[in-house]
């Protein structure tokens, strides 16, 4: 039995509670989505998790570029596809969204 | 005497400057109001420069004509804020002015240099922004003269002054090329760094297929890189190249350089905000009204208007040293111009997405909402007046400020 399996997830594969997120959840889905997390992956979660612990929602692409020492070409290395989406997914936060 | 300085006489500002002239006591109180520019602009009508429904001329008027008579209006540049000294130096003169309360409502600007090669040699030639009146009419002088080729639309990052602009803008475009008869000549080509136009639930469901049935291509997910003028590409961070003949960018939207100099704003220089009461996170007499804020309500005049209701109740209480009561719920409400003189109404809050359903108008009302229709498109050309005629002096409208779950439909 995975741990995913006693957490709820949206459609598009988001926790649907990002308070329920531990580091085992996020070792999981870094695997169902395909995705190796190293140490570096974590500057990015830790400060995502950090972001939301204060703010509320996931922070942007430019936040995470500024307030650590993981540059935008790195980010796209250690998130493939979409990093924006893909270090929310992992962290356990809702992807990004308009007003509309 | 005690000073209530507000810096920035924009939509929040003036309206704001107009509220307080009437609440506060004037026997105690001297309101004073900073803005570095004279003119002030009617944003929502940059939209329609472009394709030619304003006469320019319709978009502006003097800032001064809505300073409210004895509310003292000084034309600078403000250098820095020290809130922990209770003090504003202004670049006029360096003059000093120590306050009491505070108001910040100084908005946000472009940042077309945050990208890449956007502002070198393109930049205003075939590369454009319409979240300015220059840039918007620079762009109505080059449409005049483009007969066919591909159109491309950037937002480069989130936050973006009225999130539903570049949207409008595409539909806008559509109709435009229709009417002058070269439609079949053009691609039109929306990027987004969201994963498509439409985000939310219930709107990605109503309205998923109109960009589709307008002929216009999405590219979602786009994280833009670069712009390179000299082959008129615009380039996303995982290796997208979309070939441009114009680019209209809606660039970076940061707040007021003075917000970071002052050290009193987040990554893009907008002031962390109590998302209820409209105060400063850091400063108990330090206010923040509109796009100056970071709360995560849409920036645009529709949310200035409902916050600053709750507003003018938070800074009366508090300089009568009561409890903070009045709570802002993020209430919005939108215009979306569609095309064809048609236009659909969106209506929201922090908690509550846009929903269909109706919304009540008094006298004139309702008003469809998530749904084109010729009766919006009316309402929206009506706004303008009442924009000028009645917000921005802080008349109450007819309308509860608070957002209202009645008459909308909740969708499954």
């Amino acid at each position: 039995m995975s741990v995913l399996d006693s957490v709820k997830f949206d459609a598009d594969g988001y926790l649907e509670d990002p308070k329920v997120w531990t580091k085992e959840i996020a070792e999981a889905i870094a695997k169902r989505e395909g995705v190796t997390l190293t140490e570096r992956s974590w500057v990015v979660i830790n400060y995502s998790r950090k972001e939301f612990e204060t703010k509320g929602e996931a922070p942007t692409l430019r936040a995470i570029t500024k307030n650590t020492d993981v540059d935008t070409k790195e980010l796209y290395s250690l998130f493939p596809g979409g990093p924006g989406k893909l270090a929310a997914k992992v962290s356990g936060l809702h992807k990004p969204t308009g007003c509309i | 005497m005690k000073t209530f300085l507000i810096l920035g006489a924009g939509t929040g500002g003036t309206m704001m400057a107009n509220k307080l002239s009437k609440r506060l006591d004037r026997q105690e109180w001297k309101i004073v109001l900073v803005d570095r520019d004279e003119t002030h602009y009617y944003q929502p009508g940059f939209l329609f420069l472009p394709f030619e429904y304003y006469a320019p001329e319709k978009v502006y008027q003097p800032k001064r004509k809505f300073v409210p008579s004895g509310v003292e209006f000084i034309l600078s540049d403000i250098e820095l804020i020290e809130p922990d000294a209770n003090k504003v130096t202004l670049t006029k003169d360096k003059q000093v002015i120590h306050y009491d309360q505070l108001l910040l409502a100084t908005g946000t600007d472009i940042h077309p240099e945050e990208i890449e090669g956007m502002n070198e040699g393109g930049w205003r030639k075939n590369i454009f922004d319409f979240y300015t009146f220059e840039g918007a009419m620079a762009l109505r002088g080059f449409l005049k003269n483009f007969n066919g080729g591909r159109v491309v639309l950037n937002i480069a990052e989130m936050p973006i002054k009225c999130p539903v602009a570049p949207l409008e803008f595409m539909y806008l475009a559509d109709y435009y090329f229709k009417q002058r008869g070269i439609r079949n000549k053009v691609d039109l080509v929306f990027t987004t760094p969201l994963s498509g136009a439409f985000t939310k639930p219930v709107s990605a469901k109503l309205l998923g297929d109109v960009m589709t049935k307008k002929g216009i291509h999405t590219e979602a997910d786009f994280a833009v890189s670069g712009v390179d003028s000299g082959k008129n590409t615009i380039s996303s961070y995982d290796g997208r190249e979309i070939k441009y003949d114009l680019l209209v960018t809606i660039p970076t939207n940061m707040g007021a350089e003075v917000i970071g100099r002052s050290g009193m704003g987040d990554d893009l220089n907008f002031v962390p905000t109590n998302k209820f009461t409209l105060q400063s996170d850091k400063h108990q007499n330090v206010w923040v009204i509109g796009d100056a804020t970071n709360i995560p309500a849409s920036k645009a005049g529709s949310v200035v208007h409902y916050s600053a209701e709750t507003l003018i109740e938070n800074v009366i209480s508090a300089v009568e040293g009561k409890e903070l009561e009045a709570k802002f719920d993020g209430h919005s409400t939108c215009h979306i111009v569609s095309g064809n003189n048609k236009s659909l109404l969106i209506d929201f809050s922090y908690e509550t997405e846009p929903l269909p359903g109706l919304y009540p108008f008094p006298v004139v009302g309702p008003f469809p909402l998530l749904k084109e229709s010729t009766f919006n498109y009316l309402g929206k050309l009506a706004f303008k007046w009442v924009y000028w005629n009645i917000m921005l002096k802080g008349i109450p409208f007819p309308l509860p400020p608070e957002y209202s779950i009645a008459g909308k439909q909740r969708v499954a």
